[in-house]
């Protein structure tokens, strides 16, 4: 009688898939993230390539994260466990009662009626010293966005403070100006260009404010005061290169196009004894863009 | 050992019976849900890389003389928060790219954050009892974005500088108080030698703490609350099914912690961003073009791009035109967001609580209107890009601008009537996926 040769029990029969047991990619992700962080020490101790720092940190971070997604997927009990949910109410009872307790309590302090108001007024004194402080954070507006440096006689001065002679300027050249002594003052940022021979339309009441045919603009743009950095000769545009604002310069800067509501101000020139370009005045309104009291 | 620290801390503390069932606890898995950890991991990496950069960052405007490692600025004028941000990115060793890895993470911090906000409207993860979750979360996407571009504007190159100065014009046309805030937000007439010190202390102090706080609350209400799942596979209403935390998906949102990093490492190395030594250090006179923001501004620039040239001056008064593009757009949007799930309880009648997610389909009111609505976003955003449109595409910039005027109104209603219709079918169909959609499902049912 011979005993049947018992069936291999599945688990133990050498499968094919036992060359792909979890455990080696996982493995395999420790190992490459401790030779990245190897790697990482030698490029540090050698002076540092961003490109390969990204490149090992990849690896070292992302070893790990193989690792441990692979082990936490694979290895690990998946269940699904369900577990209740409790109620979040504690029920009307509960809510009831926690509402007498704050209003038996409430109700003690409301007897106080006098000393209440008093609280009241206490505090809302304190809080108003309390916003005092605020009133540090920066200085009164003022008159300060109604004006720029420029003053009757400021002379017109390149950003290197070197004075400007109408001559100075090509047809159809640009140059950012600002007032003598003021080349940091950031409102004051003017544009002088020269058109050509009798393109410049003076606007009604600004017939002296070119000095022959060079003529000064505001660079601050009137939509949301970007520099207004970008000038074409040819069709005589001024255009805004963050919102597309576009400014024709023979008619006095009239928005054409884009978002701007306004043209940008004039600044009236004329020259003083040495032939140098001075200012006649400040801009005759705000420049730059719009705010609520703009027009008192 | 392990016992002996257990017992420990359990006599001191009573946390015994906490520890047992937080480590029991169960999580459903859906890889939808991951979006939030994301968010969450990019945030750790943003805190890491954020802490090696302020020991080399000057917030400082005073004037210097660059005198270091790049040479095509040696000799120039330039503030010393600059300088540094160059000397941090050139001189420090692995400087360049803890810096890059940083914007990057702030980046994909802020996109997961609007994922997981699409996620969770369009699941219905808002409704009751949930809707103070989303508020912590629509107040964390606010302050995400806000701390994005109080980083940016940080190193005070060119690009970010007319950034600023386009902030500071925004804030002045604010009715009544806006010419006062401005000024006491940037500490006087723009550009103040103030203002980036002032950034500093608000990137990396007040918001970070803000959000350290917010997190804690909008987890602990997840924790408390358990979290929501699909519905299908005999989920109810009253269960929750999953691996437990202890050590399943411990191990498995640990892996994705390091997945995130090893991602963002990768960009940050490989993907050059903000290389603010080509912009060139900010002088208020200069300005660069093309000109585009960060991502997650594009909507508020598209939306300055687009609006017409319009302002209102009544009774010696005035509203400025940007007011309405940023100051009004901006608070119309977060304003909607933190309605929502009121206005939707009140607009369907249902008050009932939800811990089963809906699918879009279930919705398809819903659905569409929050299609319609992200399609909107999408629009301003490419309109953020018309000049680069126009450079590529040889067109005039205006007829640019004019399509996405009109864009701006069509794209919306047609991606709201064409999702209303496609949810409708495939609710009907009865196709488990939109793939397997019968077509003829599409078409009209006249009423007998």
């Amino acid at each position: 009688m011979t005993e049947p040769r018992p069936e291999p029990q599945p688990e133990l029969a050498p499968s094919p898939t036992a060359a792909r047991s979890p455990a080696r990619p996982i493995a395999l992700g420790f190992t490459v993230s401790m030779a990245a962080s190897i790697g990482l020490g030698v490029v540090y101790a050698l002076g540092g390539q961003v490109q390969l720092e990204g490149l090992l940190l990849f690896f070292a971070l992302g070893g790990i994260a193989v690792g441990f997604i692979v082990w936490g997927g694979k290895l690990l009990p998946q269940g699904p466990y369900v577990q209740e949910r409790h109620p979040l109410s504690s029920g009307e009872e509960e809510q009831e009662e926690a509402t007498e307790v704050f209003e038996e309590g409430a109700e003690s302090l409301e007897r106080r009626r006098l000393l209440i108001r008093l609280l009241t007024g206490a505090f809302v004194a304190l809080g108003a010293a309390l916003v005092f402080p605020v009133r540090s954070l920066g200085e009164r507006p003022g008159g300060s966005l109604f004006r720029t440096a420029w003053r009757r006689g400021s002379r017109v001065v390149d950003e290197h403070d070197k004075p400007v002679r109408p001559d100075d300027l090509a047809v159809g050249s640009v140059v950012t100006v600002f007032p003598a002594g003021n080349t940091d003052a950031a409102d004051s940022q003017t544009l002088l260009i020269r058109l050509g021979p009798g393109q410049y339309r003076p606007r009604r009441g600004r017939e002296g404010w070119a000095v022959g045919d060079v003529v000064a603009f505001s660079k601050v743009c009137t939509h949301a005061g970007c520099p207004v950095g970008l000038y074409e000769p040819d069709t005589h545009q001024l255009f805004c290169p963050c919102h597309q604002s576009v400014f024709n310069v023979v008619d006095g800067c009239e928005p054409r196009s884009g978002p701007a509501t306004r043209p940008l101000p004039q600044l009236p020139l004329t020259v003083d004894a040495d032939g140098y370009l001075v200012a006649r005045s400040d801009y005759t309104e705000p420049i730059g863009p719009g705010f609520w009291n703009r027009d008192r | 050992m392990i016992r002996r620290t257990f017992a420990f801390f359990d006599e001191r503390l009573g946390v015994s019976r906490f520890v047992r069932s937080s480590l029991d606890k169960v999580f459903p898995d859906h890889y939808a849900f991951l979006l939030g950890e994301v968010a969450l991991y990019c945030f750790v990496v943003l805190i890491l890389t954020g802490i090696f950069l302020t020991f080399f960052f000057s917030a400082s405007s005073t004037e210097v003389v660059y005198r270091g490692d790049y040479h095509p600025l040696v000799g120039a004028t330039v503030s010393d928060a600059y300088r540094s941000t160059l000397d941090l990115s050139f001189s420090v060793r692995a400087g360049l790219v803890m810096r890059q890895v940083h914007h990057w993470a702030a980046l994909v911090f802020i996109a997961s954050i609007v994922a997981h906000l699409c996620r969770v409207f369009f699941s219905g993860a808002f409704r009751k009892p949930r809707e103070l979750n989303w508020i912590v979360g629509v107040t964390m996407l606010i302050l995400a974005i806000f701390n994005g571009f109080s980083g940016y504007s940080l190193p005070d190159d060119l690009l970010s500088g007319t950034g600023l100065r386009i902030a500071f014009s925004i804030a002045q046309s604010v009715p009544v108080v806006g010419t006062w805030m401005a000024f006491l937000v940037f500490g006087g007439e723009f550009p103040s030698h103030r203002i980036i010190g002032r950034l500093f202390v608000t990137h990396t102090l007040i918001v970070p703490a803000l959000l350290v706080g917010l997190i804690s609350v909008h987890l602990a209400m997840v924790w408390h609350q358990k979290h929501t799942q699909f519905p299908g596979d005999g989920h109810t209403e009253d269960t929750v099914e999953g691996p437990k935390l202890w050590p399943t998906y411990a191990m498995k949102s640990l892996g994705l912690f390091f997945a995130v990093a090893a991602v963002l490492c990768l960009l940050g190395g490989l993907f050059q961003i903000n290389p603010v030594w080509l912009y060139g250090p900010y002088h208020a006179s200069q300005v660069s073009s093309p000109a585009q923001p960060d991502w997650y501004m594009g909507w508020l620039e598209g939306a300055l791009r687009l609006f017409p040239p319009w302002e209102v001056r009544a009774f010696g008064f005035e509203l400025p035109n940007p007011f309405f593009p940023a100051v009004l757009l901006a608070g119309l949007t977060f304003m909607g967001l933190y309605l929502w799930p009121f206005l939707e309880a009140w607009a369907t009648g249902d008050r009932s609580e939800h811990h089963l997610l809906a699918r879009p389909r279930d919705h398809p009111v819903r659905s569409a209107l929050g299609a319609a609505t992200l399609s909107f976003y999408v629009v301003l955003f490419f309109a953020a890009s018309n000049d680069l449109l126009a450079k590529w595409l040889k067109v005039r910039v205006t007829i640019i601008t004019g399509i996405f005027q009109v864009a701006v109104f069509v794209v919306p209603a047609v991606v709201g009537l064409v999702t209303h219709r496609l949810l409708r079918a495939l609710a009907r169909s009865g196709a488990p996926r939109f793939s397997e959609m019968p077509l003829r499902a599409l078409r009209v049912r006249r009423p007998a």
